[in-house]
């Protein structure tokens, strides 16, 4: 960020904003209507810069250094990788066809990605850029979480419905469970215990027991005056003391508050409209939330659980990083 | 891709080799992941597809010609989508299709095939002989999914217990278009139609619907010109004057024509007096599925067909699409690829599809029908989604489109 900039935000965050965040954080939005990724720093929360990407960006994730974002520009049928300093994109990896999301692993050496008009998870190496292997999964293959030791890859599809265990050594699908209809994110607890995977279509949150590859509960949403088709949770955020955890409901406008010992929701927070994915900041005091329909960010104050702030950003927001 | 196809393959000359429902899937395509224990093969959910194949009379556009194995490919694809998910569980599927020529061979395969073994069958056939199957004494234990007919009369008074509906009725379509127009405050409505009985089912439909949500139809008009030879170099004269003659003096905001062969109903845009939008079964149209259609990841559904087909995925495919994915989602919730109890799974509560409409679909306990939002969508674009906003139901506000339960009159014996 260039030094004035860096001044300005300073200025706007002691001056705007309790809940504040580190100062030189940025959040980075991909637009899949646009065809770009907004900037914008997370003190001021004005928008820094747009910038055009390949076509119909999705999935984004930040590479383990913090100076790089990975792409997925679905209909361009690759990765892209976005230079954060320069804010340009610097590199394109390859992805297999239509990739729509994928997962860091922790040593940041491998992008696990699904390939949702393939039925196939593919396994990327960055360094050498190459696709190493595909793993076939179920239909629509969507969401993608990996555990904690980077050992256990967990991928759902959409059509099939189902949360795929698969060893990251051996390539070998472990496990298939059922869980709701077309399931859209897989999340993993901090210490690697639990799964969390939201079903769009299904309306529901499935638990599941890591350990067991069993779903141990089944979390249901109710909100007066809204009809339960509206309902359907795609993004899940869970907090670092693991107390809580956010669930984005769609054309709901909400997001769910829930806590994660009892699983009862104590909250609904009302949003933009259909909002789809999460992102804490660093200090985990705020959350972002991206409103593919009324085209904004909404800031939630974690803490005092209100929602403080929207941001006008692209057309279709899809995905929200949090880069340091 | 190829893999599949030929997987597909695979299994179509599987099933005209065999006798009976098969024992074992032709292999999948690619070898499982999860290893299978190589001395016990899968179960096998065995679906039939039953279809009269009709020679279908051109359309008015030259540019629309129907396909010729529309319904079965929607089909083959959910065969595969099915596949895919059932190598993870163990179960396996197979689709034994049976294309008759006429209506005695269509009864004549049913029967073959209940002897065989068959329960869920997936039908493409006309009201009439949908009625003599469901009433064969063979039929008893059997589950007709019905996929291509729109007949309110098969949900209503000539329902019957051993058939479900997968596309919306010809109510549930003119609900979703009144709803819009009601939204719209487009209130006073012009009706053109057809001479086909079809046609007068659809303007049935379309008069009920409007006096359900409160629109005026202000002139209800046959339409009976026959223009002769269009394809004259003076052809677009003559019906350019019958349009303005035809909608002259009247005060309407939307013209709504109820053609379902398309016969006339795309020359009425632009031509009448009047500069008025067309909507029913030309111009915006309501549907269970539609080209322009992408949201709710239906992008991937279409991208699936075309590449299997090399052409789009008609409604009377997405039905039968919707047929074979139901029998799945039943395999593989319930538990069992057993004909029987997969079609009882159909008529749970717990039942739902997932079909790329951002909802979950559910057959209505009291006429079988398929809840299900209805898109409307002209050639190019999608308009909207209905039902629309604020049409509110105690239930299930996809209730709002077609006969509800208070008002049905399904009372099967």
């Amino acid at each position: 960020m260039p030094p004035k900039l860096m001044m300005k935000a300073t200025l706007t965050v002691v001056a705007l904003l309790s809940a504040t965040p580190a100062l030189a954080e940025r959040l980075l939005v991909s637009n899949e209507k646009d065809n770009t990724i907004t900037v914008v720093d997370a003190g001021s929360l004005a928008v820094i810069k747009t910038v055009k990407v390949g076509a119909r960006p999705r999935g984004i994730t930040l590479s383990k250094d913090g100076k790089a974002l990975y792409i997925c520009t679905s209909d361009a049928d690759h990765i892209e990788v976005l230079d954060l300093a320069s804010l340009t994109v610097t590199r394109t990896l390859p992805s297999g066809p239509d990739p729509e999301l994928f997962t860091l692993s922790p040593d940041g050496k491998t992008l696990y990605v699904s390939n949702e008009n393939d039925n196939m998870v593919s396994v990327l190496d960055i360094t050498s850029g190459r696709i190493a292997t595909e793993i076939p999964v179920g239909v629509e293959p969507e969401g993608m979480g990996i555990s904690p030791d980077g050992k256990i890859l967990v991928n759902t599809s959409e059509t099939t419905s189902m949360a795929h265990f698969i060893d990251t050594q051996t390539h070998a699908v472990l496990a298939n469970v059922l869980v709701g209809s077309r399931p859209r994110v897989a999340q993993w607890t901090k210490d690697g215990s639990l799964v969390w995977v939201s079903a769009e279509v299904g309306g529901t949150v499935s638990i599941i027991d890591a350990a067991q590859r069993k779903v141990i509960q089944t979390i249901r949403f109710e909100i007066p005056g809204v009809p339960k088709e509206s309902i359907q949770p795609v993004g899940i955020q869970l907090t670092a003391d693991g107390n809580t955890a956010f669930v984005a409901l769609g054309p709901a406008n909400r997001v769910a508050v829930i806590d994660t010992h009892s699983y009862q929701v104590k909250k609904y927070l009302l949003v933009g409209q259909r909002v789809w994915n999460l992102a804490f900041s660093g200090d985990g005091k705020r959350l972002y939330t991206t409103n593919g329909v009324s085209n904004d960010l909404s800031v939630i104050d974690v803490d005092a659980l209100k929602v403080v702030k929207s941001v006008p950003v692209g057309r279709l927001p899809w995905g929200v990083v949090v880069a340091p | 891709m190829s893999n599949r196809r030929h997987g597909l393959i695979g299994v179509f000359l599987a099933g005209l080799l065999m006798a009976g429902p098969v024992a074992h899937a032709a292999p999948p395509a690619k070898a499982p992941d999860t290893k299978p224990d190589p001395a016990k093969a899968d179960p096998v959910a065995n679906i039939a597809y039953l279809a009269l194949t009709q020679k279908r009379v051109l359309p008015l556009s030259f540019l629309d010609q129907p396909p010729d194995d529309d319904g079965v490919q929607g089909a083959r694809l959910a065969l595969a989508d099915n596949t895919t998910t059932g190598r993870f569980i163990h179960q396996a599927y197979h689709l034994e299709e049976a294309l008759e020529p006429d209506a005695d061979a269509v009864v004549a395969a049913f029967k073959r095939l209940v002897a065989q073994g068959y329960r869920a069958f997936v039908t493409d056939v006309p009201a009439d002989l949908l009625l003599r199957l469901a009433d064969l004494a063979e039929a008893k234990d059997a589950t007709l999914l019905d996929a291509t007919t729109t007949d309110d009369a098969l949900r209503g008074d000539k329902c019957r217990r051993n058939v479900l509906h997968l596309l919306p009725s010809r109510a549930m379509l003119a609900d979703a278009l009144m709803q819009y127009l009601a939204v719209k405050n487009w209130r006073d409505i012009l009706l053109v139609a057809g001479p086909n009985p079809e046609d007068k089912l659809y303007a049935d439909a379309l008069r009920k619907s409007a006096r359900k949500f409160r629109l005026k139809i202000v002139a209800d008009k046959p339409w009976t010109y026959d223009p002769g030879a269009r394809r004259t170099d003076t052809g677009h004269y003559a019906i350019g004057a019958e349009v303005a003659r035809f909608t002259q003096g009247l005060k309407y905001d939307v013209l709504v024509v109820a053609d379902e062969g398309d016969n006339f109903g795309d020359e009425l845009g632009y031509r009448a007096t009047d500069p008025r939008p067309v909507a029913g079964t030309q111009g915006l149209v309501p549907a269970a599925w539609a080209r322009p259609f992408e949201q709710w990841g239906a992008t991937q559904l279409q991208a699936r067909f075309l590449k299997q087909t090399g052409r789009w995925m008609t409604e009377r495919d997405y039905g039968a699409w919707m047929a074979v994915r139901a029998l799945g989602e039943a395999a593989t919730r319930g538990g069992s690829v057993e004909g029987a109890a997969m079609t009882a799974y159909l008529r749970k509560p717990e039942f739902e599809l997932a079909a790329f409409k951002g909802a979950r679909l559910s057959f209505r306990g009291w006429d079988g029908q398929l809840r299900q939002p209805v898109l409307l969508a002209d050639a190019r674009s999608l308009v909207s989604v209905s039902p629309q906003p604020g049409f509110l139901h105690e239930t299930s506000e996809l209730d709002t489109l077609g006969t509800d339960q208070p008002e049905t009159t399904c009372h099967p014996s």
